[in-house]
């Protein structure tokens, strides 16, 4: 059977596989997507976890967002931080947010860190790394405080201060050289933030401005543009242009009111045929 | 007599060509096993990792590791990546042991050159690094690289010097610089503790954050000891440290259990 | 080869070249010209340095701006640093502008089939006094041009340019045409928006700026002394004057 199938199954659709190789192989490569370069980092204090992120979408070279929120999320005590296809971070951590809200539901109870953490794991190893997603899992449920990375491939780390993504060697350098166990909050907000910035400044795929998010067990605190060491200098010139600075043409002026009679036919069958109650 | 210059002075191959007569002009062709073994370094085979280096007050500090690797084999565990040129200068190697020690050869044998003139000039950094780039520079233009990345820094006439060279011939100075993996986890310290205060930092204040950097190297570089030297030059000259031992602590992960759901 | 045949082709994996990012640009006025660039070296996602210059003065009214491979990029500036003082001994006076862009060209052709991986930018005072921006690609192909960006941004700025220098989808006001060239202190504020631009949307651009204006002998600097951080360079101030100006830009 040649046809193709009228059926669409749930999840993603392979259908283009061999033609996209074949095409790659005659040299038109598959579209580019938009990646978070990014730095992400995730820290345990003393009555929590704190996630953090800088806020650059790039494209190659060209940042294509310079304000985008890369911390997700997931639960009202849980949040994940996402590097790498920005699509990707995006689905998984909203698909897995999704999951979670229904489990929740149906178990009753409030939803925990390594429930997350299980789920996206599975699903990032069903699709053996074809899904880009580098994640920072953070949050504080029954069993106290827990932070885990997940790499794309599937693959968990379970550590009391992590990083991800292109800035995660700036990040990681700062969190060996300052991280203890038990810190207050302002010292780890502090430290996180040092992280984050380590990354801004130092890798180029990293920059803008500092996100932060606080999670403690009764309360979740998000600190959106928490630092923003980048911000965007005055022109020397204001670029308005002259009104009739774009030449045209051919010059077409319509109508755009559009005259009507409406007649009106009161009672008859057409009114009962519309009726269809059933 | 032979006919063909090319033949002269050569043994002749009666198997092959017992008159010389083909092709013309052309010798017999060598019968050299080992011409397709003839290669210029493709890749660096044993290897130094990062080298750190700062400007301080009175001058400049670099700081290597006691480590050459094989591969994954950490091979040669007292090898010294720090090399006095002059009295100036130092220079600090990360890359192809064997080809440092050529690039050692070949400086030390510019100083003698320099000195035997007896005329009362001698290098400084800033011509040690200079000379360096030139040499690095040639060799990969004849694409027969010395798989290295070098800094040289050091001090004279009052003025402290810090430069970078590579395998490339790229060049650059820079109050604080790192070779290897020190580019990704020591600079993002060493900026924070160094640029735009490299006037007023003390000597003890630089070893400080240097050791600081080597720790977090050890911690994070595979390929990395935590045993290493440490180079100063200022005013009074080059001094090499004796070997330093990194203290370190592994315990931040105690009472966590497992990398997902397990918890005993 | 031992033999001096090449009968082994040699499988080689090394590659002579990299990217060090940055951009620079030139704009010519009617007397002066404008030469900038960022002063960012990288390598992949790594800043190397903040501050290594891009842009060189030749002579009293020549500057050149060099982006691409810095290796490369230092040592043709060596180079053709070299040949001009090979000129003043052997003339006793500057080549001309024009000559120093012949000059280029051949020494870029020489290197043809293992090129300088460098796009060029000269920009200076012609012998007549006009200001001139001559742009070469890494082989040696050239011309003369009111404005050129090149570079890692060279996307972003060139348009832009083209935009506010050429007036492109420009229409001017009925009864008035385009000016064929800016005042000084226009071109400066559009050098500057162009880097601080091209620092928000590119990666490799930012840290510092350094733009060199080179005024033509007995021509009004406009106002340029009185720029905040402005620096003279020439030595005579009734010849062509070259002048420094240095910005800080974004960091991250």
């Amino acid at each position: 059977m040649a046809t193709a199938s009228v059926y669409s199954g749930p999840g993603f659709d392979f259908t283009n596989e061999v033609r996209n190789n074949f095409l790659t192989e005659r040299g038109i490569p598959l579209p580019k997507a938009t990646s978070t370069g990014t730095t992400i980092v995730g820290c345990l204090f003393k009555d929590g976890v704190i996630l953090g992120a800088d806020t650059r979408a790039t494209e190659g070279p060209i940042v294509a967002d310079k304000n985008c929120e890369k911390i997700h999320y997931i639960t009202d005590n849980i949040r994940c931080c996402g590097a790498g296809t920005a699509a990707d971070t995006e689905f998984t951590t909203a698909l897995i947010s999704s999951n979670m809200e229904l489990h929740s539901l149906s178990t009753g109870r409030k939803p925990r860190v390594v429930t997350a953490m299980t789920m996206l794991k599975q699903m990032l190893f069903r699709y053996q790394g074809q899904i880009g997603a580098a994640l920072v899992l953070g949050g504080v449920d029954v069993t106290g405080p827990q932070l885990f990375t997940i790499h794309p491939h599937g693959s968990t780390d379970k550590l009391p201060y992590v990083t991800m993504g292109s800035g995660s060697l700036a990040a990681m350098a700062v969190f060996e050289a300052q991280w203890k166990p038990n810190m207050e909050r302002a010292e780890a907000l502090d430290l996180v933030c040092a992280a984050v910035s380590a990354g801004i400044f130092n890798d180029l795929g990293s920059g803008s401005n500092v996100d932060a998010c606080v999670i403690t067990a009764s309360h979740t605190e998000t600190l959106r543009n928490f630092v923003k060491p980048n911000e965007r200098v005055q022109k020397e010139r204001s670029y308005t242009f002259r009104r009739g600075t774009t030449e045209w043409t051919k010059e077409d002026v319509r109508a755009l009111v559009v005259e009507e009679d409406i007649t009106h036919i009161t009672g008859g069958r057409g009114a009962e045929e519309a009726m269809d109650t059933s | 007599m032979d006919h063909f210059p090319t033949n002269w002075g050569r043994p002749r191959n009666d198997a092959f060509d017992a008159y010389g007569t083909y092709p013309i002009h052309q010798r017999a062709p060598v019968k050299d096993t080992f011409a397709e073994g003839v290669q210029h370094t493709q890749q660096p085979i044993v290897t130094g990792t990062s080298v750190l280096a700062i400007q301080y007050k009175d001058g400049i500090m670099m700081a290597a590791d006691n480590l050459a690797s094989y591969g994954s084999l950490a091979r040669f565990k007292d090898v010294r990546r720090l090399h006095a040129v002059g009295t100036s200068t130092v220079i600090g190697a990360s890359g192809d042991m064997s080809d440092f020690q050529a690039i050692q050869s070949i400086l030390d044998d510019l100083v003698t050159d320099e000195f035997t003139h007896g005329d009362g000039h001698d290098l400084g950094p800033a011509e040690v690094h200079e000379y360096l780039s030139r040499v690095m520079y040639a060799r990969r233009s004849k694409i027969n690289p010395l798989w290295n990345s070098l800094l040289v820094g050091g001090f004279r006439d009052g003025k402290r010097f810090l430069g970078y060279v590579d395998l490339l011939g790229t060049t650059y100075s820079a109050p604080s610089i790192a070779t290897g993996y020190g580019a990704y986890i020591a600079i993002p310290l060493l900026r924070a503790a160094v640029d735009g205060k490299q006037d007023q930092l003390t000597e003890e204040n630089a070893k400080k954050i240097l050791h600081e950097c080597m720790r977090v190297l050890f911690y994070r570089d595979a390929r990395s000891l935590d045993k290493y030297q440490i180079a100063t030059v200022s005013a009074a000259g080059v001094t090499i440290s004796d070997q330093i031992q990194i203290e370190t602590a592994w315990g931040f992960a105690e009472g966590i259990r497992g990398y997902g759901a397990q918890t005993q | 080869m031992p033999d001096g045949s090449f009968a082994h082709p040699q499988q080689r994996q090394f590659n002579p070249y990299t990217d060090n990012g940055g951009t620079i640009l030139a704009i010519a006025g009617a007397d002066f010209t404008v030469i900038a660039g960022d002063t960012r070296q990288s390598e992949g996602y790594s800043i190397q340095t903040r501050y290594a210059p891009k842009v060189f003065r030749l002579t009293d009214r020549a500057v050149l701006a060099v982006n691409g491979f810095a290796a490369d990029g230092n040592m043709f500036v060596k180079k053709v640093k070299q040949r001009l003082e090979w000129y003043r001994h052997a003339h006793a006076k500057d080549m001309p502008l024009r000559a120093i862009a012949r000059l280029i060209q051949t020494m870029l052709y020489a290197q043809r089939f293992f090129p300088y991986y460098v796009y060029n930018i000269l920009g200076g005072i012609e012998e007549d006094g006009s200001g001139a921006v001559y742009s070469f690609d890494p082989v040696g192909s050239y011309e003369r041009e009111a404005c050129r960006a090149a570079g890692a941004a060279q996307s972003l700025v060139q348009p832009f340019l083209d935009n506010q220098i050429y007036f492109k989808n420009q229409k001017a006001a009925p009864g008035t045409s385009h000016p064929t060239h800016l005042p000084l202190s226009d071109v400066l504020s559009i050098v500057i928006d162009s880097f601080t631009s091209a620092t928000e949307r590119h990666i490799e651009v930012g840290d510092g700026l350094e733009i060199y204006v080179v005024v033509a002998r007995g021509r009004s600097p406009q106002g340029i002394e009185g720029i905040r951080g402005v620096q003279e360079l020439s030595a005579q101030p009734n010849g062509d004057r070259t002048f420094i100006l240095r910005r800080e830009l974004k960091k991250d």
